[in-house]
């Protein structure tokens, strides 16, 4: 088969080239560096703290802990999480979340049950107990600390609004 | 209710009941105006990481309002990991850049001035002036460009032309090194052809996983919610995690291996000695599809050539050579990685590491070996890489299903931009490189430019990028798509000091003011996303398509209208030597514009080839359709050559296609005869990306890390990422509920190492090498357990620059930096 000779006959050839070097530059001592004054910050994630400068971090916040639902920004985004989950087993053998928020006990532990979806597998069969493929709660559904964000995001949800005397 | 019921009906069709509510905000109840305008649902690939979902995007007059996993997306079948979720907030960030910021001095550009707003065309010439300055000086050699694994496809098409043929010069290279250079150089030394041959219906076939150097768990959610539906849902199924720390991963882990760093070379070389002494050996693939290499040693570290340990090397500056060898001389060579000399270097439980062994050595298990930055941030990354291979093919479990040696990737295009387009400083497209006179001369045709215009050297990998821009070497430099003063090691010696190297003027483009931004000279605002048509391709071959979506903010513009609209300013008398001009004069005079991209092919599909319904700012802007013309252009270097890609339109339809497509098919394993179509009838397998079809089994041995914790400096770091943040987080960290995930970068420690040290968890520390510094916070608990003698510190955040601390040590092949390796010490601050 020609094409297949013909990518063999550049596999070889670049492999050869993998190694192959450049020109070579003389060595020599730098330029000073004009350095960038520290009023001149445009990082906000640099909390005003210039490139070459070290600062005191931040306390380490804490885990948001008052059990009350937050709002969702739109259909399907995954819930955060108002508790605090700290020594939560999870685990091939266990999953501590799943105790409270599976739909059979979640009205005993007054907890939200994961939705109808967490049942459905990969080819949408759906099962008594959650998807194995939807068995590490912690890949979607992640604990908010009372960090204040450095940056305000300017995302604006869904706009329902329904013109005046349609509704109803 | 109606209305709202019908309005959710008609905007989200297909969607399954959520026993979530819709929050809808309070300034909508009150302001009861017009209708709400109508909203719009498209595909598009997720922007984070290589995996590679599907989403669907929700647009409403010119916003995207909600996102979610596209269930008819074959990778994710409607899920998306925390990150993917909130993908509708990482474009509203509050401080997008929406106009060019040049350093000003008494209104003028100066190096000690401030950023002041410019326009695009103030912006651009004072950017072409610098660049032609150097140009005059020193030609494309004292250019450089550092790209991106999340650069579009055509975005670094138009770069790398832009570079290569336009200013002449090779320096040109993706953060993508820092992230699978050594996956890359592993497959051309085992196959001579890049990217893995298996794919991710592997997932559904394997019987065993093993994870080297990946915490799967944080970094691949998606692809992790594959693995952990497979082995929760089949009882036989074995999961093997290797790492030097316990992290998420682990939790689904039926074999848990905690090794020492760099000992993962001594435990792959036991393993193919297991095989062997086991007589497990498949000595008919062996003996019809395997040859045997045995690489050269003591290939140094890929430091300075001036630094000890370079010249200390036997073999630095030849790390490639090899010589061929037998099978009997392989076995030789692993007869001393013994289980307990294994077991002694690795600190693993012989136990352990048997089961481990077992996994590739029983013929009746289908393995799929899965890694990432533990084995390709290594400064044996390449070896590594080679030798897991070794695994698959002494047992010939390879390019089947379930059997499977899978290189993940971190990029959305790390595979699609930076590796198939060939935006390396090596590289042409489709594998190709500028060291071969004949690759050159097939580049230089289709790209209708004249033979010799491509330089024949290989230009500065990104590492040595920022040493040639302290040296003073390199002195115009763009910075595209990457937060490279954030991500590159050794940032204090070897990052910083050369973007302010007074001889040196530094172009950053990007969406947000970050810390590499922070350095420049000129910073561009740039479009992201879905605020473009985009391209990417995952680590499974598979090419995805997106339209534009949403309008850039402000002046924002895309990446490929800067390379282009840029291109426009310079002229070939000023790029190309004159003999080459006197002997093709009908180049003279032609704008580099004219020549890479209004050159019959790139500009041959017309705005109006625009799919209705969709904007494209950029065929607006240059009056033809650019991604189509780059993108046909680009797929005839690898049409009938084992990298085939479908018509540019068959993406727009598609939830993405595997290369090679050949006769409208996608390939899903490649070299095993009836799923890809190269491979000739009766040959069984064929590894056509090397001459004689064979792959190659490498000798190489465990050889010590460059840089080793001693009494002073007496831990190791390791760096990495964290589930919440996508690398240098310039996005992430602006989503509030991502950034309240995990706000800052912590010390992951041991307790009793922290204890020695009188440390308590959320005690502030100084985290010290012998390069830099940063000051940060003790974790002791929390998502990873340590091991004494090791920390773990994520670079996601500015505020803690952890590459001040780490070293820009390599592998000598790749030229991929080991950010899993270097000596700190942790004191109280």
């Amino acid at each position: 088969m020609n094409a297949i000779a013909t990518i063999a006959l550049l596999a070889s050839a670049m492999l050869a080239g993998c190694g192959a070097k450049h020109e070579e530059t003389p060595h020599r001592a730098p330029s000073a560096p004009v350095l960038v004054s520290a009023p001149d910050q445009i990082d906000p994630l640099r909390r005003g703290v210039p490139i070459d400068a070290e600062a005191t971090p931040p306390a380490m916040a804490r885990v948001e802990n008052f059990d009350r639902v937050r709002p969702v920004n739109y259909e399907k985004q995954p819930p955060t999480i108002p508790h605090s989950i700290d020594n939560y087993q999870l685990t091939r053998n266990t999953n501590r979340c799943m105790l409270c928020h599976t739909q059979s006990n979640a009205q005993t532990f007054h907890a939200p049950p994961v939705s109808p979806a967490h049942y459905a597998t990969r080819d949408g069969t759906i099962l008594e107990e959650i998807s194995p493929r939807r068995y590490f709660c912690v890949q979607c559904h992640v604990v908010q600390t009372d960090a204040q964000p450095l940056i305000a995001n300017l995302y604006e949800g869904l706009n329902t609004t329904i013109p005046k005397g349609s509704a109803r | 209710m109606t209305t709202r019921r019908d309005f959710i009906r008609a905007s989200a069709v297909g969607a399954a009941a959520s026993a979530a509510s819709m929050a809808v905000p309070a300034r909508f109840v009150e302001a009861l105006a017009a209708p709400p305008p109508e909203v719009k649902w498209s595909k598009a690939p997720c922007r984070f990481c290589g995996t590679g979902c599907g989403v669907q995007v929700a647009v409403q007059g010119n916003r995207v309002v909600a996102t979610h996993g596209d269930a008819e997306a074959e990778v994710n079948r409607g899920l998306n990991c925390v990150k993917g979720y909130f993908l509708s907030k990482i474009m509203y960030g509050a401080d997008r850049l929406t106009t060019p910021l040049l350093r000003k001095k008494d209104g003028r550009y100066a190096k000690d001035g401030q950023f002041e707003p410019v326009s695009w065309d103030e912006a651009f010439d004072v950017m072409a002036a610098q660049f032609k300055r150097v140009l005059r000086a020193k030609g494309g050699a004292g250019i450089g460009m550092a790209g991106s694994g999340q650069w579009t496809v055509w975005e670094g098409y138009a770069a790398n032309k832009l570079m290569k043929a336009g200013f002449r010069s090779n320096h040109i290279d993706p953060n993508a090194r820092h992230c699978m250079a050594s996956a890359v150089t592993g497959f051309m030394r085992t196959f001579g052809m890049d990217e893995p041959m298996g794919c991710y219906d592997d997932f559904e076939a394997a019987d065993a996983f093993v994870l080297w150097g990946s915490n799967m768990a944080e970094m691949h959610p998606i692809l992790w919610t594959r693995v952990t539906d497979r082995r929760l849902s089949h009882d036989h199924v074995k999961v093997a995690v290797l790492s030097t720390f316990e992290h998420r991963s682990f939790e689904l882990a039926d074999i848990p291996i905690i090794f020492k760093p760099q000992t993962d070379l001594a435990i792959l070389n036991y393993i193919a000695n297991h095989i062997i002494r086991s007589g497990r050996v498949n000595e008919d693939f062996v003996r019809e599809h395997v040859r045997f290499k045995r690489g050269n040693d003591d290939i140094g570290y890929g430091l300075r050539p001036d630094h000890p340990l370079e010249l200390a090397a036997a073999h630095a500056k030849d790390p490639t050579g090899s010589t061929d060898v037998d099978f009997e001389a392989f076995k030789a060579f692993v007869e001393p990685y013994t289980l307990e000399y294994a077991a002694e270097l690795s600190g693993v439980e012989q136990g352990w590491l048997e089961h481990l062994a077992e996994l590739y050595a029983d013929p009746a298990i289908k393995v799929m070996s899965l890694w990432t930055m533990g084995f390709n941030q290594h400064t044996r990354g390449t070896w590594a890489n080679n030798m897991v291979y070794n695994l698959h093919l002494l047992t010939g479990k390879i390019a089947t299903p379930g059997n499977s040696p899978f290189s993940l990737t971190g990029q959305p295009s790390a595979c699609g931009t930076a590796r198939e387009v060939g935006t390396f400083s090596h590289r042409l497209p489709a594998d190709l490189v500028v060291t071969d006179p004949a690759h050159r001369k097939h580049a230089e045709e289709i790209w209708r430019v004249p033979h010799g215009v491509i330089v024949d050297k290989v230009g500065y990998h990104i590492v040595e990028q920022n040493r040639m821009l302290k040296d003073g070497q390199l002195n115009a430099y763009w910075v595209m798509a990457n937060n490279n003063m954030q991500a590159a090691a050794n940032l204090g010696n070897e990052g910083y000091p050369g973007y302010r190297n007074p001889e040196n003027f530094i172009v950053v483009s990007d969406p947000y003011p970050t810390v590499t931004a922070q350095a420049a000279d000129l910073i561009l605002p740039t479009a992201m996303w879905v605020e473009k048509e985009g391209a990417y391709g995952n680590a499974e071959r598979r090419t995805q398509f997106w339209h534009q979506l949403v309008k850039a903010p402000g002046e924002a513009r895309s990446d490929l209208w800067q390379l282009m609209e840029f291109s426009k300013r310079f002229t070939t008398d000023e790029c190309w030597p004159a003999e080459l001009l006197d002997a093709h004069p009908e180049y003279r005079g032609k704008t580099l514009f004219d020549v890479l991209y209004r050159n019959g092919k790139v500009d041959r599909f017309g705005p109006g080839e625009v799919e209705a319904g969709y904007a494209n700012d950029e065929a607006a802007a240059f009056g033809f359709y650019p991604q189509k013309g780059l993108f046909e252009e680009y797929a005839e270097f690898g049409r009938g050559h084992g990298h085939d890609l479908a018509p540019f339109d068959a993406y727009h339809a598609a939830r993405g296609i595997r290369w090679p497509v050949v006769d409208g098919k996608e390939t899903l394993w490649r070299y095993r005869e009836g799923t890809d179509p190269y491979v000739k009838k009766g040959t069984g397998w064929q590894f056509y990306g090397n001459q004689d079809g064979r792959a190659v089994i490498w000798a190489l041995p465990y050889e010590p890390p460059a840089e080793s914790p001693d009494a002073e400096f007496d831990m190791w770091l390791s760096t990495g990422r964290v589930l919440e943040h996508w690398h240098s987080g310039s996005m992430t960290m602006r989503v509030p509920e991502l950034y309240k995930a995990f706000p800052s970068a912590v010390v992951f420690m041991n307790p009793d190492d922290a204890k020695a040290r009188g440390l308590k968890r959320g005690d502030e520390v100084r985290v010290i090498s012998r390069r830099g510094e940063i000051r940060s916070r003790v974790e002791t608990r929390g998502r990873n357990r340590m091991p004494a003698g090791l920390v773990f510190v994520p670079w996601f955040d500015a505020a803690q620059l952890i590459n001040k601390a780490t070293l820009d040590a390599t592998c000598p092949i790749s030229k991929q930096t080991d950010f899993k390796k270097c000596a700190v010490k942790v004191v109280m601050a």
